[in-house]
């Protein structure tokens, strides 16, 4: 027989979990076994009960052909002990987009920020002529048109939970919307002298009911707000020049990104400085943290489970988050105005882990991948980047934008990337071949705003063209 | 000891005299009038310059008082909402040439096939063979006179050569070629120095066009890639079309509006 003939031709190989546990001790493995064959003994030796996709790297190559193959490719000594690392994929594919559903007009001035709710079942707006826009996706109609702020609405977000939204505008108010009827649920928030920058939610597992959220501004300051009392409870000031972004972390610190070049870290109860991040030299544009996704779906998953009670949900939000997290520290990607990225471990050291190079301009928005797998950059330079997420190790690039690029967002499965561009364009990026995916024509002017669904069943983008556009698989 | 340390000796050990300070408001509430006769009174290249410096300290006094207006009164600021709203990430990015993505390609195309245009100068003014072109004497009696030289400024091509002179007919100066352009955006209303890609028609004769003549009412195709326009399917604009609005061969330069 054939087994006879190659069990001379085994090999010694490691599994390893991405941060390096091994898993089992070293086995001998036949040549012939492939990916799926590894799959079985990964399930096997995890003991799960249903199994589940895997997928296996070798020195941060996929895997995709039986070992001896590669072995061969490869040229790798037979000798020595292989260490295969195995990465758990999704459970669900999500469908890439490749149609428009409809080109909705409304607005009547540029759509600056397109926020899906974190169950993915509503969709919101806010745009340069004031109004915060609420639409229905089932019929792919406006909603509700909300009135209320005195200039453009900058940012929006979605509470963890779904029962909120908050916009911020240009004048540097903030308003706090009900997303059942459209109305403003009491007066703005004042307090920050400039206009809005980024916008944060309180993580669902951390407090239930959401009330809590911070906000940044151009004025230096970040503010925390409780919408139920409605008023700021801590001001963060510390930054001496505008602050560009901030992030709620899963642990409960809050981190801001700002022009001065520094990151700072809060703690949220008495809004004491915690540490500072330096390493950039020059502003820092955006942040990501590897548990975002999660931190912004709270309690909702792929299933589209709906939860009665705020208890049930934080319990359901913190479990998400811990199996998401794993035993390894939250991380943090910043991306700058000086071409380079930083990814820190902000719970460990205030040294960043790696420095990120590669661009050519300057990296206007960071995100990492739901599964906190990869990490994807887009730059002015008219590329989109990949990077690896546990170890900052640059992967691919995405060429195919001939203008910058303005913002990303992943597909809930992590499978696949979209972007959207100032040459009026979003594409999509396949993520296992680092390959073009789907290329999406049809606004008429720059795409300032994507967001995917949570659910994965549709796009959004807005633009300066003022019509806002959902796309479909 | 100099002559005019003499005085703040004497100051140093006596003091000033007692209406010094008096003496001194008079001489400078008289200033005024006596700089004034000096106005009306001087003449020629003395009054043009005592006139100038008049006008500069006018000037700066203005712009200080402007400044102090400014400082004290308080006014209402960003409160309006302007027109071109951007997201947040690009407020504080110093707006570069921002190109208006025009979907008009497609326009373009089916403009191209009707073989009409509607381009903002109309009407030329017909230009006739003997202006455009100068009849040049051959041969060694000069008595042929098969050789024309174009009067008007051209665009030639960068691979062109020029044939043999024997039967080369029409010269066109090397003084009169174009290679660039100035292209004003109608709708961007700025004007950008743009490389010339070749004669699209000449309303004067299709001989004129195939030989790159530019005049009033030409039109030409630029290269605009620098502008950053993109189509709706996202590529790069390189070529547009541009009509010329002066007479190039009077001003020394090319001056067009782009036809969007």
């Amino acid at each position: 027989m054939e087994v006879e003939t190659e069990t001379t031709n085994n090999v010694m190989c490691l599994l390893t979990d991405p941060e390096g546990t091994p898993l089992g001790a070293p086995m001998y493995l036949p040549q012939n076994a492939g990916p799926q064959q590894l799959q079985q003994i990964v399930n096997k030796l995890l003991s799960n009960e249903e199994k589940l996709p895997y997928a296996f790297y070798i020195t941060d190559q996929e895997l995709l052909v039986p070992l001896g193959t590669y072995l061969e490719k490869h040229k790798v000594s037979v000798e020595k002990v292989l260490s295969i690392v195995y990465q758990a994929q999704a459970v669900f594919r999500i469908r890439p987009v490749n149609r428009c559903s409809a080109t909705i007009a409304g607005h009547t001035e540029a759509v600056l920020s397109v926020a899906f709710s974190p169950d993915g079942r509503q969709l919101a707006s806010g745009s340069g002529d004031t109004t915060v826009r609420i639409w229905d996706l089932n019929t792919q109609t406006p909603m509700f048109t909300c009135t209320g702020h005195k200039n453009w609405v900058l940012c929006i977000a979605w509470s963890p939970d779904g029962k909120h939204l908050v916009s911020g505008s240009k004048a540097g108010e903030l308003l706090c919307w009900d997303p059942q009827t459209g109305k403003p649920s009491g007066n703005p928030l004042t307090g920050h002298k400039k206009w809005i920058t980024g916008i944060s939610w309180e993580p669902a597992h951390l407090n239930a009911p959401c009330r809590r959220f911070v906000s940044s501004s151009k004025d230096g300051d970040a503010r925390i707000w409780d919408v139920t009392l409605r008023k700021s409870v801590i001001c963060l000031s510390g930054h001496t020049l505008a602050v560009t972004c901030v992030k709620w972390g899963g642990d409960g610190v809050i981190y801001t990104g700002s022009q001065d070049c520094t990151i700072k870290v809060w703690e949220t109860t008495q809004g004491k400085l915690i540490r500072e991040l330096k390493g950039h030299g020059h502003w820092v544009n955006s942040l990501a943290l590897s548990t975002e996704y999660v931190l912004r779906t709270g309690a909702f998953d792929h299933t589209g489970k709906q939860y009665s009670s705020p208890e049930e949900m934080k319990k359901v939000a913190l479990e998400r988050y811990n199996k998401m997290k794993g035993n390894a520290p939250e991380r943090l990607v910043s991306g700058s105005d000086d071409f380079t990225m930083f990814l820190w471990e902000p719970a460990v050291s205030k040294h960043p882990k790696t420095r990120m190079t590669g661009h050519q301009q300057l990296v206007n928005h960071v995100y990492f991948s739901p599964d906190g797998q990869w990490i994807a950059s887009a730059s002015f330079d008219k590329s989109v980047k990949l990077w690896n997420g546990a170890t900052g190790k640059f992967v691919a690039a995405f060429r195919g934008h001939v203008g910058p690029v303005y913002q990303i967002s992943w597909s809930a499965d992590s499978r696949l990337l979209l972007s959207g561009s100032k040459d009026s364009t979003l594409k999509v990026w396949d993520i296992r071949t680092q390959k073009l995916k789907q290329d999406l024509p049809g606004h008429a002017d720059e795409v300032f705003a994507v967001d995917w669904s949570p659910d994965g069943e549709k796009v959004a983008s807005g633009g300066k063209d003022r019509v806002l556009k959902l796309w479909m698989g | 000891m100099p002559q005019g340390d003499y005085i703040e000796l004497h100051r140093k050990r006596n003091g000033y005299r007692l209406d010094h300070f008096e003496r001194k408001r008079k001489k400078e509430a008289r200033q005024v009038h006596k700089r004034s006769e000096i106005a009306q009174k001087a003449l020629g290249i003395k009054g043009k310059m005592f006139a100038k410096k008049r006008y500069a300290e006018k000037a700066l006094m203005k712009k200080t008082l402007a400044m102090h207006e400014e400082s004290s009164s308080r006014r209402k600021v960003d409160d309006e909402v302007q027109e071109g709203a951007v997201p947040a990430y690009l407020l504080d990015r110093e707006s570069t040439t921002r190109a208006k993505v025009l979907s008009n390609t497609i326009k373009q195309k089916r403009k191209e096939k009707a073989g009409k245009w509607e381009v903002p100068l109309p009407k030329v003014r017909p230009v006739a063979e003997d202006e455009m072109f100068k009849v040049i004497r051959t041969g060694k009696r000069r008595t042929k006179q098969w050789k024309r030289m174009v009067t008007k400024a051209t665009f030639v091509g960068p691979g062109f050569t020029r044939k043999p002179p024997k039967y080369e007919r029409f010269i066109r100066p090397s003084g009169l070629r174009f290679t660039k352009a100035h292209v004003t955006h109608p709708e961007l209303k700025c004007t950008f120095n743009l490389e010339i890609i070749g004669v699209k028609k000449n309303p004067n004769g299709p001989m004129y066009t195939s030989l790159g003549v530019m005049t009033k009412g030409t039109i030409i195709e630029v290269n605009v890639s620098e502008l950053g326009l993109v189509t709706p399917a996202g590529k790069v604009v390189w070529g547009k079309y541009a009509q010329v609005t002066n007479n190039p061969e009077n001003d020394g330069c090319i001056n067009a509006v782009l036809l969007v």
